[in-house]
């Protein structure tokens, strides 16, 4: 596999913060990658440093094997679906996907043809004689996707594409990122703060917190192997508690993180507990209980007998369940 | 679908080779940016300004009429002759009161603007005070000369209202008065007032555009007449607005040569003194030390006025 | 003054708002009526009759084309180097913070800020020192320099609403500097330009004070004008000259004004 994009030691400084601070990281071509993290954690300007619109303070940056240091943004192949999506409000639809191209030089015949297929791929054929502030939000944000894609990169990068799109639609974009990511075949580095975004279309997650990749692997491990209390509380909730109450008596001085659907309520051979508070979740409930003084959450099916307020309960997990969690934050 | 050599970036030419040179040097960018109209600034016109506090150190050989290149304060106490001195009181005392007239017949149009007119009547009102702003600066002391001729409308219009009396008494007035309208002070000041009227609407109209209703509405709602609203709510909050536009008027009183020539006494003001001094006799260091004059006293009223907050509604 | 009757203005504040607005425009309606005045030796009012005849007398007079002429040469002129440097300084000022902005931002109103008079003088003192002969170039020196200050405030404000992004979206679709001002920035403020650069014309265009110290033999119209208003020679032509230069002012001013009308700061507002 061919390395599309790999940070050795980048440090970006803005006098003394520390916006990234040592990324190590190697991203593979065709991956759809993640970047996850809080604001101000590092992951835009991580995004910002392999566009080009940023330039490593120390470290080294990597695009295809070639360095990046140096090269402008529009020397790079590399395209940016922009937050805020930045269309060209002076130009229709068309010419914006066709901006990229206009710049190479291509005529104009192609290029109103190249763009008017980047349009069909994110479906919005037809739009082309259109302004942006004609569309609607979801539209201009397949406006901002088609205009990258119209360049042929071979990364695309996407700044919290979906954050100004209300719920439905956001389902919706990210299943359809995911199919042209598939059928482009390119990279795809994705920011966002959303880790059930991040969780379903990537490919790897990087999770970012104070300018580091606290953690990177598969969407399964990092939520069932979480390294850290930070990446166990911010990608999904997690109950943080002593590995010997977890039942692993040989790790003492550690702390595991215990998800709140490894918890079953069991009728024997279970831990005595009380039920402190409910909420109703639709398919399921969520339990707040205490155990030996230890409050605990856990997910239960909403059809099964709900247990009341105050009520005691059995309740069990199985000790590989539990994940022992590095000593840093 | 990976990309092919068709869509490669350009990279050749001089121009792309300047560009990558900006993009990795910003600041030498910004430098070049800033080069050309610095430089044309700051030769041409502060060399300028500079040139001319030079020669105000410099002095006039009574008896040559060439001017002496040594430095002498000799010119500066020159200005404080009297002759000169009431030069510079009578032109102060004419940019206050027009200042003080144009506050207060620039307040109600500004207020109107800002406050109820909307949509149509809002930009009949910004129209309507652009025209006259942007209007040839001569064609309006044209049209007073017009009208304060002894023939002209203004006197007509008296006579028709049998008012020849009441102008005929004001006319009496010492100092202010005179011959007839034309050639008085009174005159002067209603062409400056005319002249620089629109640059006092502007600012205070963007002043009182960031007054919000709800503010006048509250100190009603308190019971506050009119009147005290006016005074401790409205009036402090337009202040700057006030002070913005007191900068145009009070300045370009101060500076104005052509106004008091055409209409007014044969007294002169500063703009007339450093106009005569630098042409007919000239003597260009007295003409610099009198420019000078208005430097210092504008200096020192944008210094008031900065710590009034008064540049945010320019 | 209770709430309930908010909308609506007292009738005082009516009355003084309508006899300033009033105030200002009846003495340029006057200068209509006296294009048209048979008499010629005074300004007497009412007009003793109505005639066309001064149009065409003014239209044969060749003193009054050259100084127009030469006026409009010095304006364009001096419009151009103005939009020049007016635009180089504001895409400076609105698009990095430096040290020393704020001293930039002041160099350039400073032409203005100051009165006239002293701008006059301080150039012909320079050129004196310098012993630079007044000549049409003198004007053009002194023109471009206080035209600056119109164009630099239409096209910040226009800079300032160019969001950041959307240049990074240019240059990260491929074009390099010159590219993403021809293509991207350069539309986007080009109205804005376009009416402060009607504006500084119509500045230049009228100049006269300034003009009088930088100015040789040269005579540009608002010369010629002040010269008739000194030292009249033939009323009833500064008369038709006095309305058509009002005529022509109002061209820029209300273009100025269409091209600028959605942004927040209309043009003109910097004279």
């Amino acid at each position: 596999m061919t390395i599309s994009v790999a940070f050795s030691k980048v440090c970006r400084y803005y006098d003394d913060i520390k916006a990234v601070d040592k990324v190590d990281l190697s991203i593979e071509e065709g991956e759809f990658f993640a970047m996850l993290g809080p604001s101000g954690s590092g992951k835009t300007t991580c995004l910002r440093l392999i566009a080009g619109f940023e330039q490593p303070t120390s470290g080294h940056i990597e695009i295809f094997g070639e360095t990046a240091e140096g090269v402008p943004p529009y020397q790079r192949d590399v395209n940016t679906v922009f937050q805020d999506y930045a269309l060209f409000p002076h130009m229709n639809v068309l010419d914006n996907v066709g901006f990229g191209l206009m710049i190479r030089g291509i005529p104009k015949d192609e290029r109103n043809h190249e763009a008017e297929k980047a349009l069909q791929m994110v479906r919005l054929s037809g739009y082309g004689a259109r302004r942006p502030s004609e569309l609607s939000g979801g539209q201009r944000q397949r406006v901002a996707v088609a205009r990258a894609i119209a360049n042929k990169p071979r990364v695309l990068l996407l700044d919290e594409p979906l954050g100004a799109l209300d719920l439905k639609l956001r389902e919706q974009m990210q299943d359809e990122l995911k199919e042209l990511q598939k059928t482009l075949g390119i990279t795809f580095i994705f920011v966002t703060h959303d880790q059930g975004e991040a969780l379903s279309m990537a490919d790897r997650i990087a999770v970012f917190n104070n300018g580091k990749i606290i953690q990177i692997g598969t969407p399964k491990d990092i939520y069932q192997r979480p390294e850290t209390q930070f990446v166990a509380n911010f990608v999904g909730s997690s109950n943080i508690v002593a590995a010997d109450f977890a039942g692993l008596s040989d790790r003492k001085d550690r702390l595991v993180s215990l998800r709140p659907e490894s918890i079953k309520q069991v009728d024997s051979n279970g831990r005595e507990a009380i039920v402190i508070s409910r909420s109703y979740m639709g398919g399921s409930t969520r339990l707040n209980v205490e155990n030996n003084g230890v409050r605990l959450n856990m997910v239960i099916q909403s059809n099964t007998g709900l247990p009341q307020d105050g009520e005691k309960i059995l309740i069990s997990w199985d000790p590989e369940q539990a994940h022992l969690l590095s000593n840093d934050q | 679908m990976i990309s092919s050599a068709i869509y490669a970036p350009q990279r050749s030419g001089s121009v792309s080779v300047f560009s990558d040179y900006c993009w990795r040097n910003p600041r030498m960018f910004l430098f070049l940016l800033l080069l050309p109209p610095v430089l044309w600034l700051g030769i041409i016109y502060l060399g300028s300004l500079f040139s001319l506090l030079l020669q105000s150190f410099y002095s006039i050989d009574e008896f040559t009429g060439l001017i002496k290149h040594e430095f002498t304060l000799k010119t500066y106490r020159e200005l404080l002759h009297p002759a000169n001195l009431d030069i510079v009181v009578r032109t102060v005392s004419m940019a206050i009161i027009v200042t003080i007239a144009a506050a207060i017949i620039a307040f109600p149009i500004a207020y109107y603007a800002a406050r109820y007119a909307r949509g149509k009547w809002k930009v009949f009102f910004y129209l309507g005070v652009m025209l006259p702003l942007w209007s040839s600066y001569l064609v309006k002391i044209y049209a007073w000369k017009l009208i304060l001729a002894k023939e002209g409308i203004l006197n007509w219009f008296l006579a028709k209202l049998h008012l020849t009396w009441l102008l005929e008494s004001v006319l009496s007035i010492p100092i202010i008065g005179g011959n007839s309208l034309s050639v008085s002070y009174i005159g002067t000041c209603l062409v400056f007032l005319y002249v620089w009227l629109p640059f006092m609407i502007l600012p205070l109209q963007a002043a009182l555009e960031r007054v919000p209703v709800k503010l006048l509405e509250a100190s009603s709602d308190l019971g506050s007449k009119s009147q005290q609203t006016f005074r401790h709510v409205l009036l402090p909050l337009a202040m700057p607005g006030l002070i913005a536009g007191s900068i145009f008027t009070f300045s370009l009183t101060l500076g104005d040569y052509i106004i008091p020539q055409i209409i007014g006494s044969s007294r002169l003001f500063i703009g007339q003194a450093v106009y005569s001094h630098q042409g007919i006799a000239g003597n260009i260091p007295l003409a610099a030390a009198f420019s000078i004059v208005p430097i210092i006293i504008m200096a020192f009223y944008l210094w008031m006025a900065k710590r009034q907050g008064a540049f945010d509604v320019l | 003054m209770y709430s309930s009757n908010n909308n609506r203005a007292p009738m005082m504040l009516k009355i003084s708002a309508a006899t300033g607005l009033l105030f200002l425009h009846l003495p340029i309606l006057l200068i209509f009526i006296y294009a048209f005045t048979t008499e010629e030796k005074t300004y007497q009012w009412p007009p003793p009759g109505f005639t066309l005849k001064w149009f065409a007398v003014t239209w044969g007079r060749s003193d009054v084309w050259e100084a127009l002429g030469l006026s409009v040469k010095v304006a364009s002129i001096s419009t151009v180097i103005a939009l020049v440097m007016g635009t180089l300084c504001a895409a400076a000022v609105s698009r990095s913070k430096f040290f020393g902005r704020e001293t930039i931002s002041l160099l350039v109103i400073l032409p203005i800020a100051l009165p006239g008079i002293i701008t006059g003088i301080a150039l012909r003192s320079a050129f004196n020192l310098a012993e630079i002969p007044f000549s049409f170039w003198t004007i053009i020196l002194g023109h471009a320099t206080f035209c600056v200050v119109v164009i630099y405030n239409n096209a910040v404000a226009r800079f300032r609403r160019i969001s950041s992004s959307l240049i990074h979206a240019s240059m990260d679709l491929g074009a390099n500097g010159f590219q993403t001002f021809r293509y991207v920035i350069l539309p986007n403020i080009a109205t804005s330009l376009l009416a402060g650069g009607m504006l500084a014309f119509a500045l230049s265009f009228d100049e006269v004070i300034v003009t009088t110290f930088t100015a040789g033999q040269q005579t540009t119209l608002p010369i010629w004008m002040l010269e008739e208003l000194v030292r009249p020679r033939q009323r009833p032509v500064t008369n038709v000259v006095a309305m058509v230069v009002v005529l022509v002012t109002f061209i820029p001013i209300l273009g100025a004004y269409y091209l600028t009308r959605n942004d927040d700061q209309i043009a003109g507002h910097g004279k």
